[in-house]
């Protein structure tokens, strides 16, 4: 899978965002994903992760802000920014009584896709995650893992762009999700752009170009993983350069509650 | 109570039933009981007059053939409903995996629980019953006499008896076919047993007599001529509801002991078959033949995902069809009536009407509320109009595929009728489409049975509606002056209905 992709400046503009439930769950939060990057968003339960990605992938309205994917107002013409845009979510939404080409055909009609590049792109993924043999089979028996991968290859197969991620490693064995990674880092290495949110550090210390932390809605620290160690250390004084990502992380969530 | 005891164990499924029937009752909002309460005793004070009006002139019936007759049937056929449900309930006891991890891994007895649970059943059945035969018990007691509340006690045999069928009945198919076909087998059953009575009756009744009255061939010479005597033991049951004490302890006992009986013989393995139930959806299917991906529009694409997804769901077609094993006996009347004039066109008329509304309801649910992809759909590159509209096109495509055929031969026969036919269904399937889209909510296709929970306005908007674009088209068919009034009722019930949506309150 070496579809390489024109180059865009910035993938994904988010500018200002705000949204309230009952309480303010993304507040002012201004972020920039570059294309050919992995960004990973990281926060505590109820930070705003998940909410700031549906808005993202146009599941949700913001009440304040700007969201622009490659370019595209994806407010004002959020039919044109989803055509280049993949969501999937911790809870793989795929049909039971689907298999999983009938599955990939049924997205590419939806974005579409050509059915000679779609079939070909699907045969494709269905390969590189390992569901060719079960390709003629219903989803219905499934396990969590395989759903995922389905889901995964679902949101692969009209090329996207931007592909947003919440929690796209939850309940992967080891293998599988070490199939979704390398899936995932070739996407990236095409041009492709991916924001993800994680629990498991490991994974976004290994894999991210950049990462925000995030809490009550407001991002509070960005960067590489050394860069925000030096942020962490310079106010808290907790991390050393060997830190890891779960000591920073930690350090850096402690100091915005002091704060708050 | 000791913990692990028979005692303790009723008491806790006791509680989860409880709080299970509250929340069905209050969709899951406890401040709104009061007003159920209100509506529930409105309803019942109303029912209480609908069967003063049904079985009033009953109440000093005495034993005669024609009477067991009658009191035998609708026994056999609440008795064919309890068993349904009997049947649903044990289904989703024995595949319902939310707490058998815990009981099979505790160290109490987990057979004490099983019977509890098969018991519970037997009771949940009746006490589901109870309500809906209380008013026309409380009229019968109430101008004939202490002797009906012998019904009552008729009941709980029932349910009894129920129960002890439909577990034996459900163990038998996991023997015969494995778990895996008989969560789908006992389901669809249990969706048609009670309907294919009725039916039964009525086809009977069109072919011997030509009406659709399924107690006429019940109450015909020719088999009341050969109806067992009336003493015998098959009208102990009617008897029984009669107030025959002798026939009462008789049915209750006997409804008891098999109870007990499967009870016994089922609750030791009942774990055993929950875990290979629980089994069961691991297994996968094979599809065969892999095809090209063909050229399609994203609203052909997802017109076709629905109609692929209702295909291949058998307990799904069970449910949603349910309406359409009642077109059977219009259609034999229609069948057997072509040429004797307009009398039975127009019976024909509503019940076209009618059934197509329901369906359209049912599908419209799966198709807009029952996505079980949302997000998927949603981040398509398509507006959320253009979404609804395909999904719209793919209920209206299975109302037609359905509809077409029926109309086309009423259309040979008489096709004032068919024309006046089409346009009530196109507005009932227009009007329960709409109703379900005014209140759509995101939920899985397998609470489909659950759907008349989460909104009741929109359920009775719905059946409402149905009912009365179904009078406004018969009385259509006869005149269509008189048809301006119940046609104006049906759509003050649709404003209605958009009036109290929830998009329409929150705008």
């Amino acid at each position: 899978m070496k579809h390489v992709m024109s180059p865009i400046p910035s993938a994904l503009e988010i500018s200002g965002l705000v949204k309230r439930f009952d309480r303010t769950a993304v507040d002012g939060l201004d972020l920039n994903v570059r294309s050919g990057e992995f960004y990973a968003l990281l926060g505590p339960n109820g930070a705003g992760k998940t909410t700031t990605l549906r808005m993202i992938a146009g599941l949700l309205r913001p009440d304040a802000g700007s969201i622009r994917v490659a370019g595209i107002d994806a407010l004002a013409d959020p039919v044109a920014a989803k055509q280049i845009v993949a969501w999937i979510s911790d809870e793989p939404m795929i049909y039971d009584k689907l298999t999983p080409r009938e599955y990939l055909e049924f997205v590419a009609g939806l974005w579409g896709i050509g059915p000679a590049v779609a079939q070909a792109r699907a045969e494709e993924l269905l390969s590189w995650l390992d569901l060719a043999p079960h390709a003629q089979e219903r989803c219905e028996g499934f396990s969590k893992g395989m759903r995922q991968k389905v889901a995964l290859a679902g949101a692969l197969v009209h090329d996207p762009r931007v592909i947003i991620l919440d929690e796209p490693l939850t309940g992967l064995d080891a293998g599988s999700a070490r199939q979704v990674k390398s899936v995932l880092r070739e996407r990236v290495n095409a041009g492709g752009a991916i924001i993800m949110t994680t629990h498991i550090l490991e994974v976004a210390e290994r894999m991210a170009d950049r990462i925000g932390v995030i809490a009550h809605g407001k991002l509070i620290a960005e960067g590489t993983l050394e860069e925000l160690r030096r942020q962490a250390g310079r106010t808290n004084g907790a991390t050393s350069d060997g830190a890891t990502l779960e000591d920073t992380f930690l350090a850096l969530v402690a100091e915005q509650a002091q704060a708050a | 109570m000791m913990p692990g005891s028979v005692l303790w164990f009723a008491r806790h499924e006791a509680r989860l039933a409880w709080r299970d029937w509250l929340s069905m009752i209050t969709g899951g909002r406890r401040e709104r009981l009061r007003r159920v309460v209100v509506a529930i005793v409105i309803f019942a004070i109303f029912m209480h007059f609908v069967a003063y009006w049904m079985v009033g002139r009953y109440a000093d019936a005495t034993l005669d053939a024609s009477m067991l007759m009658t009191l035998s049937t609708s026994i056999l056929l609440s008795w064919l409903l309890m068993v349904s449900q009997a049947m649903e309930s044990m289904t989703r006891a024995f595949y319902s995996r939310s707490d058998l991890d815990l009981i099979l891994a505790s160290p109490v007895k987990a057979n004490r629980l099983f019977a509890i649970r098969i018991a519970t059943v037997a009771l949940a059945v009746a006490a589901m019953a109870i309500p809906l035969a209380a008013p026309f018990i409380d009229i019968l007691v109430a101008f004939g006499g202490t002797r009906w509340l012998g019904a009552y006690g008729l009941i709980v045999a029932m349910g009894a008896a129920a129960a002890a069928l439909a577990v034996g009945f459900t163990v038998a198919l996991f023997r015969l076919i494995g778990p895996k076909r008989t969560r789908l087998v006992a389901q669809v059953i249990a969706a048609v047993i009670g309907a294919a009575f009725v039916i039964g009756l009525q086809v009977a009744a069109i072919l011997s007599y030509g009406t659709i009255s399924r107690t006429t061939i019940m109450q015909s010479r020719a088999v009341l001529a050969n109806v067992p005597d009336i003493d015998s033991i098959v009208w102990w049951p009617a008897r029984a509801a009669m107030g025959d004490w002798t026939a009462l302890a008789g049915v209750l006992a006997a409804s008891l002991a098999l109870l007990f009986a499967a009870i016994a013989l089922v609750a030791p393995r009942f774990g055993e078959y929950a875990v290979a139930a629980a089994g069961a959806g691991a297994a996968t299917v094979s599809q065969g033949r892999q095809s090209s991906f063909k050229q399609t529009s994203p609203r052909s694409a997802l017109r076709h995902k629905e109609w692929m997804l209702l295909r291949r769901d058998p307990w799904l077609v069970s449910q949603t069809f349910m309406q359409m094993l009642y077109l059977i006996p219009p259609a034999m009347l229609l069948w057997r009536s072509f040429d004797d004039g307009n009398g039975a066109y127009n019976l024909l008329v509503p019940v076209l009407v009618m059934a197509a509304g329901q369906l359209a309801g049912g599908l419209a649910w799966l198709a807009i509320s029952g996505e079980d992809a949302p997000d998927l759909v949603a981040t398509a590159p398509v507006p959320a109009s253009f979404v609804l509209r395909a999904k719209v096109e793919a209920v209206l495509g299975v109302i037609v595929v359905v509809f077409a055929p029926l109309l086309l031969v009423l259309a040979l026969a008489s096709p004032w009728h068919a024309l006046v036919s089409a346009a009530g269904i196109l507005i009932a399937t227009t009007a329960a489409t709409a109703i379900q889209l005014w209140f759509r909510s995101q939920a899985k296709r397998s609470q489909f049975r659950r759907r008349q929970v989460s909104s009741r306005i929109a359920t009775f908007s719905e059946a409402f509606s149905s009912i009365g674009w179904a009078a406004a088209s018969a009385v259509a068919a006869v005149s269509l002056v008189l048809a301006v009034a119940p046609a104006l009722i049906a759509a003050v019930v649709v404003a209605g209905a958009w009036a109290m949506s929830p998009r329409t309150a929150a705008a």
